[in-house]
């Protein structure tokens, strides 16, 4: 959700800001981030300056990627890729930001430069820096443009939170972002899908090889199991033993499964969503199920034709 | 008093008649041998005596077990509990050491017992390569070892099919003097052999000739022929 100023001045105060995130549910909300929009110069070359809370901006844009690192002081700024590569900076680097407050009165400001940012957005073309900072350069404090939010919550609940705010506070606009939730609702619907079939098409090929490998470690031990028929072993013995190993041999699967598909599932998580992924604590019994469960149904043509050997082979010397 | 009594049995694979109309007995405690040209119906006698085959006709007797009615679980229970078989190929399992291939066979007949197996290795003379894998041992060893398995749940007939087959003279005659103590402990041996020397232990021979009990002689005798 976005909130901007119903006025004509493009300004909204701080204070309706949190007038505002009064109507958000606390246990739903990741985070709010404001946005005040100046021009400052870089070698004399302006470019929009946006005046943020960088510990929100992480939570609200949790996508974009830092080159260096966030700011951790007031002096510390960040740079869009694009001015990056015009300007040649790069992070650690201490630049000059220029510009005239509101008062028209000229600064200049020695800051370091601690990270660049790639979003593949017009961000890119943005200098970052601290809102508190921007606010005692420019003066007239406590007025953004704009303003991120960040909620968990389903459509519905947006809609309701959205209209609490259109009805109880002046001076903001809520807007919800419904292109973008929605085309990623959507496009992470059909990735559940793809991910589905995938994983269904997966288990019938694993089934299918695990079916040929036990099929010829039953033809490679024919002899032993004939053996241990000829001293005493019933099939049914027999039969547990394969289904045993079979099931062992699923949960060594199932755990180098787990953690192995934990491990990739970040690594692509970071590269394309640039998230991390939760470790899901009923994942791994799942997947071990799933793998013994594929095993030992896998196992089921093979063990028929152990318990099908006939005793007699070991006396022909076959 | 018998253990085993064959009436009448025959035993036919399609047109091919393996063994035809044989009647023989073995009494408790006797060493019997089996002897006959290849395809005489050795190995079919064998099979049929070891619970591990159905005569197509007649009776077979096994310690009072009436074999021909049995189910395959049936003739299994009765190959666990009351024969040991010895085979000229021993068919020790690889990945097991000696000791564990004598303890395989507790574990499907009861409960395994480490300290019994390691007392049959070595009376076997085994004692000290209880822990080798069968690859370690030299041929008659893994024939002891196999003695020493077919042992171990003390069954009450042994059958061996060819015991010295795959052994040179030194490791035979180690073989065939286990046997003579078991045979003098009272059990009962059934040796299915191709050699005369091996066949002249026993106290009775019979020699198989397309199915039939061609004749019938003493061990004695035997030696005396050969």
């Amino acid at each position: 959700m976005v909130l901007v100023p119903t006025g004509e001045t493009g300004l909204m105060t701080m204070d309706e800001v949190e007038e505002a995130a009064e109507y958000l549910q606390p246990d739903k909300l990741v985070g709010i981030t404001p946005y005040r929009y100046e021009s400052l110069s870089i070698n004399r070359q302006p470019y929009t300056t946006a005046g943020v809370r960088f510990a929100q901006v992480a939570k609200t844009s949790p996508y974009w990627q830092v080159d260096g690192a966030w700011p951790a002081s007031g002096n510390e700024i960040m740079i869009g890729a694009e001015i990056a590569r015009v300007t040649g900076i790069t992070p650690g680097t201490q630049t000059r930001i220029s510009g005239h407050s509101k008062e028209m009165s000229p600064f200049a400001l020695d800051m370091v430069v601690s990270g660049v940012i790639t979003t593949g957005g017009t961000e890119e073309s943005v200098i970052f820096i601290e809102l508190a900072t921007l606010e005692k350069m420019m003066g007239n404090a406590g007025q953004v443009n704009l303003v991120e939010i960040s909620i968990e919550g389903s459509q519905a609940e947006l809609e309701e939170m959205a209209l609490d705010i259109e009805d109880n506070v002046a001076g903001v606009a809520p807007r919800l972002v419904k292109r973008v939730a929605s085309s990623e609702a959507t496009v992470l619907g059909k990735l559940r899908s793809l991910v589905f079939l995938v994983t269904a098409v997966v288990m019938g090929l694993t089934l299918i090889c695990v079916a040929t490998t036990m099929m010829t470690v039953v033809m490679e031990r024919r002899k032993e199991i004939g053996l241990k028929k000829a001293i005493g072993a019933e099939s049914s013995t027999i039969v547990g033993e394969f289904i045993a190993e079979g099931a062992v041999l699923g949960v060594a699967g199932g755990v180098i499964g787990a953690v192995s598909g934990f491990f990739f599932a970040q690594l692509i998580s970071m590269n394309v969503f640039s998230r991390s992924v939760a470790f899901d604590h009923l994942a791994v019994p799942a997947a071990l199920v799933a793998a013994v469960a594929v095993t030992v149904v896998a196992c089921l043509i093979p063990v028929k034709k152990a318990a099908d050997v006939e005793p007699a082979i070991v006396l022909r010397g076959e | 008093m018998n253990i085993l009594e064959l009436k009448d049995v025959s035993m036919t694979y399609g047109s091919v008649k393996a063994l035809q109309h044989v009647d023989l007995t073995v009494k408790e405690g006797e060493w019997l041998a089996i002897m006959g040209p290849s395809g005489s119906g050795k190995t079919t006698m064998m099979n049929i005596v070891g619970c591990m085959d159905k005569a197509s006709n007649g009776s077979v007797l096994l310690d009072g077990e009436e074999l021909s009615r049995q189910t395959s679980k049936g003739l299994t229970a009765i190959r666990r509990d009351k024969i040991g078989l010895i085979f000229q190929q021993f068919h020790l399992v690889p990945y097991l050491t000696a000791l564990e291939n004598v303890v395989i066979a507790q574990y499907y007949h009861s409960l395994p017992d480490e300290q019994e197996a390691l007392e049959a290795l070595e009376n076997v003379g085994l004692g000290d390569r209880a822990k080798h894998l069968p690859s370690q041992l030299s041929g008659g060893e893994q024939q002891r070892v196999c003695i020493a398995r077919a042992l171990i749940n003390c069954p009450k007939l042994i059958l061996a099919d060819e015991p010295t087959g795959n052994l040179d003279e030194a490791n035979e005659k180690l073989v065939m003097q286990i046997l003579h103590r078991l045979h003098d402990a009272g059990s009962t041996i059934i040796v299915v052999t191709h050699s005369p020397e091996v066949g002249a232990h026993a106290e009775r021979v019979i020699v198989l000739e397309h199915g039939k009990i061609a004749r019938m002689t003493s061990g004695t005798e035997l030696h005396k022929s050969a």
